[in-house]
């Protein structure tokens, strides 16, 4: 089963995430991350989920999602005709011995330092979740206390657009 | 206006003219603006029934059906029916008083998050916070549960909205829906793929279900069929899509079907699935063969099609009236002999079992429903509730010329059949017709405060109860999955004396032991105008084969 991205145009409305997420919990269907925001219309929010299914799932999750009324448009955003990218915080252990090295691996990964603490810092990072891993795993030996994820969010790319 | 008025005015301009309603506090206002309306509120007994009247109205008379009912427990009480509404595509609307939007959310007095709780079942819902919007979402509201897969949709308007006073009403006639486009008109690749299809198979069958009959197909159907040579095979929700006395016709499908229609299945090369969604329902007992088959599936429902059925050779998004016509306007003309040569022998290998369990006295339910369709009208309308009497009514009552069958196909409800047929006799009342409601006796029980309704508006409405003292499906499958002797909790201990109870509604009532004297009640009651029940003693044992 593959990870996929789908972007969804949905009113602005009232219980619109609830059906959403009503619809994935009833029928089954496995939702990675979802994040929500407004667009350049009020009347519109942009809903970008991550999901993993076979093909066949994701042709249901697809059509249910798009016999949602609230629902306007659904598409898929896929490698390369797409940027997909997460947002990351993590708070890592990091005393005198451990800083600078810490500093150094975020700089590879273009991560900045945003909180430091005697005892830990707060990296961020944005990227693609390939990106995201490989940066986490380097970082893990130091000690993660913890990391919050922002779920995938995407656009396509050139002149394609989901249309509002 | 006051925003209850309005909410009144809109629904006229829908052209309603009955609700099903139950009054309670949060629906103090609309109620009393009621009074000015050209509404007629029929009063139903527990709002439970509510959603199945109004089902019952929208199957016969084509319109939608309305029902009405309090915040908090007067809410939750529609929420079977709703569900019911919403697996067999009927259209209705359900109005849900709701408590003053300031309290929203505080767990105030008789507020429950109805919205919530529906949103599964229902085709789409509204929670009406500005009143400005009221008629934009009522109309939105008819047209979503009328147009494309009809289904419910739920309105919940709290109290203190209802009394708002609005200036300047601005009505609503166009809905524009971005969301909301159903699909009519098939592919034309898809149909000329299809055409090629069916006349390149051998052995094709028509698998018709209740899409065929919400779109008022079945004369093409009729036409496809006869223009085609291929025979006709309905799902539960079907029945009465095809004319069960034309050579074509080949029987119900599925797990409590014909054997010899889920045989036919096993036997076809292609099927044709129109308007049905290929449930677990209607494909076991034929399942077996379906690696051989290939399948068109028409549907007005993308999400139907590959839902149940992974490997769908030709899909067809679109109404079963439309894609009819577009598959008949190429010349698709074939012979299908041999084919139907292999059916008869199928039909004689398999025959219907009318002389099964005929050791056991009492009336014998398929013999007797056979019989019944000799005697009433050729307009009547069946509506079959829950249970082994369901089945016995759908499989033996012939359903011929304009005929119709209601049941509840998709939630299986129990109490549906006797008020969805008095939602038929409300549709019907200026031209009455021949109305039965068959029911078990402990579907009876489980609806009984609505005879009020019936007898109050002296609706011609027949029950035929088939009295087995069980609640005798359920005792059945006890029986065919644990043995002789695991009956547990489906005995219906108490013999109550229906008679008596007809006679308080002032409802006439006959008891019947032999087919004889059932097939005479009947006859005797179908000439009375007003409601009658027959109770049909039928033994324990009696079961579906
Ligand atoms: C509301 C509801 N509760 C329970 C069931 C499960 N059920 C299916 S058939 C049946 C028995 C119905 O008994 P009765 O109405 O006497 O009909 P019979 O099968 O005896 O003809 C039951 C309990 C149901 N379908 N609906
Ligand atoms: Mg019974």
């Amino acid at each position: 089963m593959e990870r996929h991205c789908l972007s969804l145009l949905v009113e602005n409305n009232f219980g619109v995430l609830a059906r959403i997420s009503g619809l994935f919990a009833r029928r089954g269907y496995n939702i990675d991350s979802l994040t929500v925001g407004t667009t350049q219309d009020d009347n519109f929010s942009r809903i970008t989920m991550t999901v993993t299914a076979d093909e066949q799932t994701l042709e249901q999750i697809k059509k249910q999602l798009n016999k949602l009324i609230n629902v306007i448009k659904v598409i898929e955003l896929k490698q390369g005709e797409a940027i997909r990218r997460e947002l990351v915080f993590i708070k890592v252990k990091a005393n005198d011995q451990t800083r600078s090295r810490v500093v150094e691996i975020s700089n590879l990964f273009r991560a900045s330092v945003v909180d430091v603490a005697k005892e830990s810092l707060v990296l961020e990072i944005t990227g693609t979740l390939s990106k995201v891993d490989a940066f986490l795993n380097m970082i893990e030996p130091y000690g993660i206390i913890e990391f919050v994820r922002s779920g995938v969010t995407g656009l396509q790319r050139g002149k394609h657009q989901i249309g509002c | 206006m006051i925003a209850a008025k309005l909410i009144w005015k809109c629904l006229e301009r829908e052209n309603v003219t009955t609700i099903f309603g139950y009054p309670g506090g949060a629906l103090l206002p609309m109620y009393e603006a009621l009074r000015q309306s050209s509404i007629e509120h029929i009063l139903v007994r527990n709002e439970q029934a509510a959603p199945h009247y109004a089902s019952g109205y929208a199957r016969e008379s084509g319109k939608v059906g309305v029902c009405l009912a309090t915040s908090g427990p007067g809410a939750t009480n529609l929420v079977t029916g709703i569900a019911t509404a919403y697996l067999d595509s009927i259209p209705i609307v359900a109005l849900t008083g709701q408590v003053n939007r300031d309290l929203i959310g505080t767990d105030a007095f008789q507020e429950a998050d109805i919205f919530g709780a529906t949103t599964p079942f229902t085709k789409h819902s509204y929670l009406v916070k500005d009143p400005l919007d009221l008629p934009r979402i009522i109309r939105e509201a008819f047209h979503i549960a009328s147009t494309g897969r009809p289904g419910p949709v739920l309105i919940d308007i709290p109290r203190d909205l209802q009394e708002e006073n609005i200036k300047n009403v601005k009505f609503v006639d166009k809905v524009n829906i971005r969301g909301y486009k159903p699909t009519y008109e098939g592919h034309t690749g898809q149909v000329r793929r299809a055409i090629r299809k069916i006349k390149s198979s051998k052995r094709p069958v028509i698998y018709a279900g209740g899409g065929v009959r919400l779109s008022y197909a079945q004369d093409e159907l009729l036409k496809f069929a006869e223009d085609t040579g291929i025979p006709v095979i309905t799902t539960l929700m079907g029945i009465g899509a095809f004319p069960e006395d034309h050579p074509l016709y080949c029987g119900v499908v599925g797990s409590h079907g014909f054997e010899y229609s889920n045989k036919i299945m096993e036997h076809a090369d292609l099927c044709i699935c129109i308007g049905a969604r290929m449930s677990d329902r209607g494909t076991t007992n034929n399942v077996a063969n379906m690696n051989n088959m290939e399948l068109i599936h028409i549907d007005i429902d993308p999400a139907e099609i590959g839902k149940n059925i992974n490997d769908t050779n030709i899909p067809i998004v679109g109404d079963a009236k439309t894609v009819l016509l577009e598959l008949m306007s190429k010349d698709i003309k074939k012979d299908t002999q041999d084919w139907l040569k292999t059916i008869e022998m199928i039909r004689e290998d398999f025959p219907i079992l009318f002389d099964a369990n005929t050791e056991l006295d009492g009336i014998n339910p398929k013999l007797l429903f056979d019989a019944v369709s000799d005697i009433v009208p050729d307009d009547t309308t069946l509506v079959a509730d829950v249970g082994l009497n369901q089945i016995w009514a759908a499989l033996y009552f012939k359903i011929i010329k304009n005929r119709r069958f209601f049941t509840s196909g998709g939630l299986g409800t129990m109490a549906y059949a006797i008020p969805a047929a008095a939602g038929v006799a409300f549709a019907t009342r200026e031209h009455p017709k021949t109305i039965l409601a068959v029911c078990g006796d402990g579907s009876f029980q489980m609806c009984m405060g609505e005879l009020g309704v019936i007898a109050e508006h002296h609706l011609p409405v027949k029950i035929i109860m088939i009295n087995n003292h069980k609640l005798g499906m359920v005792r059945q499958q006890q029986h065919d999955n644990y043995g002789k002797n695991h009956y547990s909790g489906t005995d219906i201990n108490f013999d109550v004396d229906f008679m008596e109870i007809a006679k308080a509604y002032a409802i006439k009532g006959y008891r019947a032991s032999t087919n004889e004297e059932a097939l005479d009640a009947i006859k005797d009651a179908l000439a009375q105008p007003g409601p009658t029940l027959v109770e049909c003693q039928v033994n324990e044992d009696f079961i579906h084969i």
